[in-house]
């Protein structure tokens, strides 16, 4: 299954990047997208349950508005912080705990903590706890208050 | 005013807005005082003057093939960007680099 | 209006080269790299609308590709001491 579903992946990828049309084209990319396929499809969809890996993507793409509105506020806060004269910042480390479980939810919530507010991910643990470096105390507090975990656990599943 | 000009007048606020966030991003670089804050500028601001220097293009071209490819980098840049940063605070906390607190000298 | 855009890019590069040639610690230095690489990315899909050559699109996608691939491998050889 993961297998058929890389290939079409490969194959839809090759097209969009070469847009030509003619019959050897298309062979060369029907065999270059089988032959990546068979030595990578378990990067891509690394569970065995590959419909939990679609409902994700469908669930992610639900959760990206919200994360766009968090990357505009992330840089006026930022342009506000670097252009101020007086460099108004006070870097100090946090450690948040988290119940996510999945490899993906752990890198979709380290991305995500990087791209909002004040925060960059400095280390990310397979338990879920997280290593935060904050540029001050205001904006990281949003972090704290756990908006964000609540919001990738629902992305992630009950399920496995 | 007809179609064309409103769309070139919105490329042009586009690319001065992502021209003005790479600067920022470049002078945050050499502004703050350590490795860790900047992370920062180099994360945010940076992925996201490029993200709209990248949509002014889009715009400019209208709907072509060209457009697709141009969606493909801006996806690989919101992925990729926040990663190579997280794998450098990476190496430098297992390195044993100390972040710098309110009053030091700056490094 | 491209062309100025480059300009602008090509300045922010020389102001980030700064940091790279001061820069105390080697992570500096990367990070600045990487920024300085990124703004070539932007710069080569520029060029390709200067020079009215929409092939460039090509060249930019390979080289943030590659670009990533530099600092994952410094971040690799950083904490394990190879690169394998």
């Amino acid at each position: 299954m993961s297998f058929i579903l890389t290939s079409i992946v490969m194959f839809v990828f090759w097209m969009l990047i070469s847009g030509e049309t003619g019959v050897i084209f298309i062979i060369s990319a029907i065999v270059a997208s089988l032959f990546v396929s068979f030595i990578s499809h378990d990067l891509l969809f690394p569970n065995k349950n590959t419909t939990l890996s679609l409902k994700r993507l469908l669930r992610l793409l639900k959760y990206s508005p919200w994360l766009v509105w968090q990357i505009v506020l992330a840089n006026l806060d930022l342009i506000y912080r670097t252009l101020h004269p007086s460099l108004p910042i006070e870097p100090h480390m946090i450690e948040i705990e988290t119940d996510l479980k999945s490899d993906t939810g752990i890198t979709i919530l380290a991305n995500s903590i990087t791209l909002t507010p004040g925060t960059v991910t400095v280390q990310a643990r397979k338990d879920g706890s997280f290593l935060v470096h904050a540029i001050a105390h205001g904006p990281a507090n949003g972090l704290l208050k756990g908006t964000m975990q609540a919001k990738i656990k629902a992305i992630e599943g009950d399920e496995a | 005013m007809d179609h064309s000009s409103i769309a070139i007048i919105i490329v042009g606020i586009l690319l001065f807005l992502g021209c003005f966030l790479i600067f920022v991003a470049s002078v945050g670089i050499v502004r703050f005082p350590d490795f860790y804050s900047r992370l920062h500028p180099a994360g945010k601001t940076d992925s996201m003057g490029q993200a709209m220097i990248l949509v002014s293009l889009m715009i400019y071209e209208g709907f072509t093939l060209a457009t697709i490819k141009l969606i493909i980098i801006v996806l690989f840049i919101f992925i990729v960007n926040p990663t190579a940063t997280h794998a450098l605070a990476n190496a430098a906390h297992a390195g044993g680099v100390v972040p710098w607190r309110k009053g030091e000298k700056k490094r | 209006m491209f062309y100025w855009a480059a300009i602008i890019i090509i300045l922010c590069a020389m102001l980030v080269l700064y940091r790279a040639i001061k820069g105390p610690i080697i992570c500096d230095r990367v990070l600045a790299i990487n920024a300085i690489g990124t703004k070539a990315v932007i710069l080569i899909a520029l060029s390709g609308y200067i020079f009215e050559r929409p092939h460039f699109l090509d060249i930019a996608l390979t080289y943030a590709l590659i670009n990533f691939i530099a600092t994952i491998a410094f971040q690799k050889y950083r904490e394990m001491g190879r690169l394998d």
